[in-house]
């Protein structure tokens, strides 16, 4: 198989995915298998063009053009390391997702699951277009399409509250995608004739410093994905959603397109050389700053587990925002780590989440005490995430918080390291508590159904998951040079 | 024979057609007009790959030679426009049964599909004739029979609107015919290259000046362009909907043809936009139009005058890219009289399902449909998401055009006027959306549309996905039709 074509297929086969789990509906072990099928195949293919890029030096070889819709405008794809990245952990993890996934939605006896499975194949097939995207237009497209497809998995329960939190959700991406991210982008095309992604950027040498800072806010606020303050209001609404869909989706698929598309407008449109001669440029790192530090507040006061997981999201989102926006070669490097590291943990404690409902229907922090001893091997999950979330060793978020801290140095910024260190504060403040309660506390009332843990699939994921994430910080070298030949191989 | 006589067969079939029509049983007539709009339909195509093979075709009807007998001239614009008809045509055709039988009473059928085979035969009659007294006979028995079509719905108001449009479509009709008759006054021909060499030697004279006034203000009653437009809101919201969707796909286009043939074949480029005062007037006007008739658009409570409104708002990006006088310019334009059509075409034959179950169009009776008529809803949230000009659909690749040729004239508040029209489209959309997704039915229960309505809505949705992505014929068409019109010869 040509890379290309590998390249390609990455398009296809969650498409046809799609339509083998229309065709199996009525059928759900035959549609189930489907989905896993494809998922292994996805991820198959993605490792394929993985080993092409090792083994290539010619970076034209992973390009492909889809579409010419004008002349230097076109719908095609193109695997670059940072785009590798991506595909491989959003592609891996859906695999996991999918266990988890048929294990929830059959314990819980959710409605419309053949719905549920099409539209998951179909918002990664949008992902995968985000990864491999070799120019920006190619990039918004999968990103709306990404917006649409999570849109009716956001809404699968029905009721009022299930509408209302879809409404927010598909308002804000959709409004900030068109009213501010393609303004950007058509302005990036008038400056600078194309919108390829290029080592180096293309806007250098094309437009003002002050026109510069206001194309970089239009975009950090436009990537409503990223969850920037003040428009980070559709992730904690997205948490309607069945928790499989919180899991890989407003923890890693959609979240993750939107801090990587954040990156790549950064890293290859702006160009970090010319990006640094930008004089406000330093506004975007206050932003991501203060969304860290009012984030983790919002997320104290919660009392829900998935809301204050997804206020934890923004928070965390806003570090790769940060890290981006610093500039600095470890900053990057942190960053891009962080994309995975946080990847991984942050699914881990929905699962576990989503965990604790299926065998207790337990939703709120506050009636978990003692659970630990019913479900010992998601608490412990749980446990290991969480003290990735704050950085703890030895789990991948204490490399990443390492390399955000280096490259805050290099910068000699006060800010970046107070904000990262107020940020760990709050952290350990909202996830030491709960697994201070679901270890070291009883059970104040017995609950009405003696339950253990969740059904196998669900709790085989959350291992998966939770080891990822000691093995992030374990073997971290490989993924550090390859973010070496992103940031450009100092 | 079929090749030699292609282009007059184009008019012939269907105005033969007519009166055969009111001799057959009414139960045939239905399937004899589908027959032969396919077949009309395929002239169209074929006559299309005749001019890109071998350019500009010239017919001379009854073997006299122009200019004394009367020529039938076929250009790039020309098919372009001629192919956009015949196939909306054709496939509204499809579409018309049910639609008609739910609509029309039962005794005016025969008529109805007389009177539409009439339309047909008028406005591909204007795009292939090359004699403006020809393009005032074929205009009126396209207007007329559309005033009859328009009457035909149940609901008395229909009257009314066909009525209001009867008035000013005869203004348009009678300026038309007084600017034609100032030219014949001073040329003594009436063949439009012809007039086109002869104006040469007369230009500076009163009566060509007030020759050119007519015409224009008459062609732009009949497209509706601001504020000339007000008949068009009633036009397309009361007539049945298969009339809404072919009117709204097809007549404006062809009026803004004649614009188009007028100002740039007869008139040519310098003599029309000589004075500075016309050229900033359409700009002038067409900005407005985009902005006035989105907020109109907006305040709409029923959803074919949201539509319909949202259409004057479309004709004035056309009159924006005729007002650029560049050819990138009336590339746009072109352009959006083809994409234009297909999304418009897609709207309204969704329109029309939900008003076959449904009974009204109003957005109140949109709440719930989400779930009622999925396949119907998808299509009209596609059809909207062109309107605004998402990337991978139409929409996009004419405004894309058009924003390119403003930034080619350094015209930045134009830019801004464009994108601003995409955000109140996006605000004119989502009422429906919201209506459609967010809000619940008292009736529930799902009520899809018939088959034979629902493919021709998907045919045209689908349709404008593919020349999005694809946008080779569109493309060429467009941009060689504009390369001839600033040639200034047809």
């Amino acid at each position: 198989m040509t890379p290309q074509l590998a390249l390609q297929l990455t398009l296809v086969v969650p498409l046809a995915g799609a339509l083998l789990i229309a065709l199996f509906g009525r059928w759900p072990n035959l549609r189930e298998a489907a989905t896993l099928a494809t998922a292994a195949a996805l991820f198959y293919l993605v490792l394929q063009v993985f080993g092409a890029l090792g083994a290539d030096s010619d970076p034209s070889a992973l390009y492909v053009e889809l579409f010419s819709l004008l002349p230097g405008l076109s719908i095609a794809l193109h695997a670059e390391p940072l785009s590798m990245l991506f595909a491989l952990v959003a592609s891996g993890l859906w695999i996991v997702t999918s266990v988890y996934a048929i294990g929830y939605m059959r314990a819980n006896h959710e409605k419309r699951q053949t719905q549920f499975y099409i539209c998951f194949a179909v918002a990664i097939f949008g992902a995968m277009g985000v990864a491999f995207a070799a120019n920006l237009l190619t990039l918004f497209l999968f990103y709306e399409i990404l917006t649409l497809s999570t849109y009716p998995l956001v809404a699968h329960k029905g009721d009022a509250n299930a509408k209302k939190g879809a409404r927010i959700y598909l308002g804000i991406l959709l409004a900030t995608s068109i009213g501010l991210f393609m303004p950007a982008m058509l302005w990036t095309y008038l400056v600078a004739g194309t919108l390829d992604f290029r080592p180096g950027g293309i806007l250098e040498g094309t437009i003002g410093g002050t026109a510069a800072t206001v194309l970089l806010l239009l975009y950090l606020f436009g990537i409503g994905k990223a969850a920037v303050m003040p428009l980070h209001h559709w992730l904690p609404a997205a948490m309607v959603a069945p928790t499989p869909v919180s899991a890989l989706l407003h923890a890693v698929a959609v979240v993750k397109a939107g801090v990587f598309t954040i990156a790549k407008v950064v890293i290859y449109i702006f160009g970090l050389d010319f990006l640094v001669d930008v004089p406000s440029e330093i506004i975007a790192v206050y932003i991501a700053g203060f969304t860290i530090v009012a984030a983790s507040i919002l997320a104290l006061r919660q009392t829900n587990i998935k809301r204050m997981l997804a206020y934890s999201t923004v928070s965390q989102l806003s570090y790769i925002v940060m890290a981006v926006m610093v500039l600095t070669p470890f900053a990057e490097m942190g960053a891009i780590f962080h994309i995975v590291a946080h990847a991984v943990a942050k699914i881990t404690l929905f699962f576990a989440a989503g965990a604790i409902y299926v065998a207790s229907k337990k939703t709120e922090i506050d009636q978990l005490d003692g659970i630990g001893y019913r479900m010992p091997i998601t608490m412990g999950a749980f446990a290991i995430a969480a003290l990735s979330m704050i950085g703890v060793p030895p789990t991948g978020g204490f490399v990443s918080k390492w390399y955000m801290i280096a490259g805050a140095f290099q910068l000699d910024s006060y800010f970046v390291l107070a904000v990262l260190s107020l940020s760990t504060a709050l952290n350990a403040a909202y996830f030491l508590p709960i697994i201070f309660r679901a270890f070291f506390r009883r059970e104040s009332v017995a609950p009405a159904k003696n339950h253990g843990e969740a059904p196998v699939p669900m709790v085989a994921a959350i291992c998966v998951t939770a080891a990822l994430t000691l093995l992030v910080f374990f073997f971290n070298a490989p993924l550090v040079d390859f973010e070496r030949a992103v940031v450009g191989g100092f | 024979m079929v090749m030699d006589n292609l282009i007059v067969l184009l008019v012939i079939v269907p105005l033969l057609t007519a009166p055969v029509c009111m001799l057959l049983p009414a139960r045939i007539t239905w399937l004899l007009t589908t027959l032969v709009s396919w077949v009309v339909f395929g002239l169209a195509v074929l006559m299309v790959m005749q001019v890109q093979e071998v350019g500009t075709l010239s017919y001379h009807l009854g073997g006299w030679e122009p200019p004394w007998g009367i020529e039938y001239r076929v250009d790039e614009l020309s098919a372009l426009v001629a192919l956009i008809v015949a196939a909306i045509a054709a496939v509204v055709m499809l579409y018309a049964r049910r639609s008609v039988n739910s609509e029309v009473d039962e005794r005016n059928r025969t008529g109805f599909y007389a009177a539409y085979m009439l339309a047909l035969a008028g406005l591909l009659g204007i795009t292939v004739t090359g004699d403006v007294f020809n393009v005032f006979v074929f205009l009126e028995i396209s207007s007329l029979s559309s005033y009859i079509l328009i009457s035909q719905h149940r609901d008395r108001r229909a009257l009314l609107a066909a009525f209001q449009y009867l008035v000013m479509g005869t203004i348009g009709a009678t300026f038309l015919l007084i600017g034609i008759g100032l030219l014949y006054a001073m040329t003594g021909t009436l063949n439009m290259s012809d007039l086109a060499v002869r104006l040469n030697g007369v230009e500076e004279t009163r009566t060509v000046y007030t020759g050119f006034a007519f015409i224009v203000v008459g062609a732009g009653i009949k497209l509706a362009m601001f504020p000339l437009h007000w008949w068009l809101p009633n036009a397309y919201a009361y007539a049945p909907s298969v009339v809404g969707a072919f009117l709204a796909a097809t007549a404006t286009k062809v009026a803004v043809y004649v614009l188009l043939r007028f100002v740039f074949t007869v008139f040519g480029v310098e003599f029309s936009f000589r004075s500075d005062f016309f050229h900033y007037a359409v700009v002038i006007l067409a900005a407005t139009a985009i902005i006035v008739a989105s907020v109109m658009a907006i305040l709409q409570t029923n959803a074919k005058r949201l539509l319909a409104y949202s259409s004057v708002a479309q004709i004035g990006y056309m009159l924006l890219g005729i007002a650029m006088l560049s050819t990138l310019g009336l590339t746009a334009t072109n352009l959006h009289l083809f994409n234009h059509a297909l999304m418009k075409g897609a709207l309204f034959l969704a329109l029309g399902c939900v008003a076959l179950r449904i009974g009204v169009t109003d957005i109140v009776g949109f709440k719930g449909l989400g779930k009622r008529m999925p396949l119907t809803m998808a299509a009209f949230v596609i059809g909207g998401l062109s309107l605004i000009g998402i990337p991978g659909t139409v929409g996009f690749i004419s405004k894309w055009y058009l924003v390119l040729a403003a930034f080619e004239l350094g015209w930045w508040p134009l830019i801004v006027v464009i994108l601003l029209g995409s955000l109140l489209a996006v605000i004119y959309v989502w009422k429906i959306v919201e209506a459609a997704y967010f809000q619940e039915s008292a009736y529930p229960g799902r009520c899809e549309a018939p088959l034979s309505m629902l493919i021709p809505t998907m045919v045209l949705t689908l349709a404008n996905i593919w020349f999005g992505l694809d946008t080779r014929l569109p493309v060429t068409l467009a941009n060689d039709a504009a390369v001839l019109l600033m040639g200034g010869n047809p």
